[in-house]
């Protein structure tokens, strides 16, 4: 095994592979030039951020300072934090117990449930943004942390996905527990919970960053400042220092960055996660 | 094994539990309907308030005079039969479609060819794959201030540039016959990664041997390529232009609101973005919710479809 690996990797320095290394790495630098030119623009004085260099003459980290200092920035990612986060756990928690149901337990009605939920599938938040809005607004969430993070969490695409993962699981699984008289709810807890770890981690991550990311549910949901969320948060920063680019691309930076870095840490939980929405 | 293959498998289960529980089995029957019930109970009461409700709602709001302010009066068609008079309507609804037709074709294009590039074993491929999936993960409002900054008048980066090719400076984001093409551009940028490893995940599921085979045969790439990637990739790209034309239908609010608000002159008012403006800048939700219940509609038959053509959901082969 590692003998043949080591042999793959000798043959890939070939010419042909070296010209496709190249058009690789030329085409994935203009695809992070963008970020790139935000993030060393976020380091620039106001007089150099129009510049056409690349680097800072003269870094600086006073965009940072100011963006904290003027507007309460902490507090927006506090709160973006607190909703993802809240989303996340109680989206996973309740999509699992339904896939569960759906997948391992027989019931008058299944396929009918099954059904209608994947019914809703592609009728996504912003469609039904305007009748969202009325029933919350009549259940007296407007303003709220409740406002902003109930509505998050019903989608049937973590049922769905989740759903697929547990039939596939082998029938031998539960049997055991069954014979013991264990029930339906110990069962989901000590044998499929466990069993879900990496698909739930995988989840957790596209969850959480679909959340921290959210824009538009938000701002039709709020309008007390101390409620806003990081993406709302640069928005309006962006309308009240229209121009003033060094300050706004500081605020983007901020407001990139968590999810940067769980790009980098967690790569593989995303990308698995995007193939499993698919047919795998 | 594909998890989509739903049905074998859960009639495996069946038997399973039948065999275990002879003695009670109606007993059993109960006490698995019971614990059924209260596991799915959480989501079909979330998603019944806040996504079944709303659906519906969609539909009957779309018969009332509404303004924001809570007071309403029922019209019947009226709402409709504005939308068909309305030209700002069918303006957006042209716009949605040329935004489809653009943004569609390119990503299954893109994200393509850029799944067959990181396929290959070359040096450094784990970092140009992480690289072009990046922006992805940024959410669309530092998008659209990123593109923003680039394409400044005068003074982005893209101006300078073309002023360095001697080249005319453009307006991108500022002329009607071009904002609506940097848009699609920007769109393509962030979601090409995103299909690039779907294609990429469609890619590793053909069998190797193939191509040994046809290599043998003498086939040359693009003859491998055009029979042996491209057919049997057909369930991947089936589900590709599904997802895409969904999310370009649904997903364009946030760039386009950040991003040109909808100009210039209307120039990249998507349908969704209509709705938007009709409901909450101009407080009509009456006339949005009618909008919006069209747009539920197109959805649900895509989805009706989508389950008809996949039997439930199942986009392999066999």
């Amino acid at each position: 095994m590692t003998d043949t690996r080591r042999r793959g990797q000798d043959s890939r320095w070939t010419r042909p592979r070296v010209a496709l290394m190249i058009l690789g790495i030329v085409l994935g630098l203009l695809t992070i030039f963008p970020l790139v030119w935000m993030i060393t623009g976020s380091l620039k004085t106001p007089a150099e951020v129009n510049s056409a260099s690349l680097w800072p003459a003269d870094p600086t980290l006073d965009n940072y300072r100011y963006v904290f200092t003027q507007v309460p920035f902490l507090r927006y990612m506090l709160n973006s934090l607190v909703v993802s986060a809240t989303v996340t756990v109680l989206a996973l928690w309740f999509h699992s117990m339904a896939a569960y149901a759906l997948a391992r337990l027989k019931f008058k009605g299944r396929d009918t449930i099954f059904l209608l939920i994947f019914s809703t599938l592609l009728v996504s938040l912003p469609v039904i943004l305007i009748p969202t809005f009325v029933v919350v607004r009549s259940l007296g969430l407007v303003d709220s942390y409740a406002g902003l993070i109930v509505p998050a969490i019903f989608n049937a695409f973590g049922i769905f996905l989740l759903r697929q993962f547990y039939v596939s699981l082998p029938a031998e699984l539960e049997e055991a527990a069954l014979v013991d008289g264990a029930s339906y709810w110990r069962i989901y807890r000590s044998v499929i919970l466990p069993l879900s770890r990496p698909i739930l981690s995988a989840l957790a991550v596209f969850f959480f960053l679909a959340n921290w990311n959210s824009f538009v549910w938000p701002l039709t949901i709020t309008s007390d400042p101390d409620l806003r969320v990081v993406q709302l948060g640069i928005a309006t920063f962006q309308q009240q220092y229209v121009g003033d680019w060094n300050y706004v691309l500081a605020a983007a930076t901020v407001a990139a960055l968590p999810t940067l870095l769980i790009f980098f840490f967690f790569q593989r939980q995303i990308v698995e996660s995007i193939k499993n929405a698919g047919f795998k | 094994m594909s998890a989509f293959t739903v049905s074998r498998t859960a009639g495996r289960a069946r038997v399973g539990s039948a065999r275990t529980s002879t003695p009670g089995k109606a007993a059993q029957e109960r006490r698995q309907r019971r614990a059924a019930f209260w596991f799915l109970l959480p989501d079909s009461l979330g998603l019944l308030v806040f996504v079944v409700v709303p659906m519906i709602l969609a539909v009957v709001l779309g018969f009332f005079r509404m303004d924001g302010l809570g007071s309403f009066e029922f019209i019947g068609l009226g709402n409709y039969a504005r939308m068909a008079g309305d030209p700002q309507f069918w303006s957006s609804v042209r716009i949605t479609l040329l935004y489809l037709i653009g943004v569609v074709p390119a990503i299954f294009v893109v994200g393509l060819a850029l799944a067959l590039l990181v396929q290959q074993r070359i040096p450094f491929v784990g970092a140009i794959r992480s690289a072009l999936f990046v922006p992805y993960v940024i959410s669309l409002v530092v998008v659209a201030m990123v593109w923003e900054f680039m394409l400044s008048e005068r003074t982005g980066v893209v101006s300078r540039l073309l002023g360095a090719l001697g080249m005319n400076d453009l307006a991108f984001l500022g002329e009607p016959s071009l904002a609506l093409g940097t848009v699609v551009v920007i769109t393509v940028w962030f979601q090409m990664g995103y299909y690039m490893v779907i294609f990429l995940a469609g890619l590793q599921d053909i069998p190797g041997e193939y191509y040994e085979a046809a290599r043998i045969d003498g086939a040359n790439a693009w003859q491998r390529f055009r029979t042996i990637t491209l057919p049997l990739l057909r369930p991947t790209s089936f589900f590709v232009v599904v997802t895409a034309t969904v999310s370009v239908i649904t997903g364009g609010l946030d760039l386009v609101f950040v991003l040109t608000g909808g100009g210039p002159a209307g120039s990249t008012t998507l349908l969704i973005f209509y709705v938007y403006e009709q409901a909450f800048l101009f407080g009509e939700l009456g006339y949005a919710a009618a909008i919006g219940s069209v747009l539920v509609v197109v959805l649900l038959a895509w989805s009706a479809l989508m389950f008809a053509v996949t039997r439930g959901g199942r986009f392999d082969n066999d």
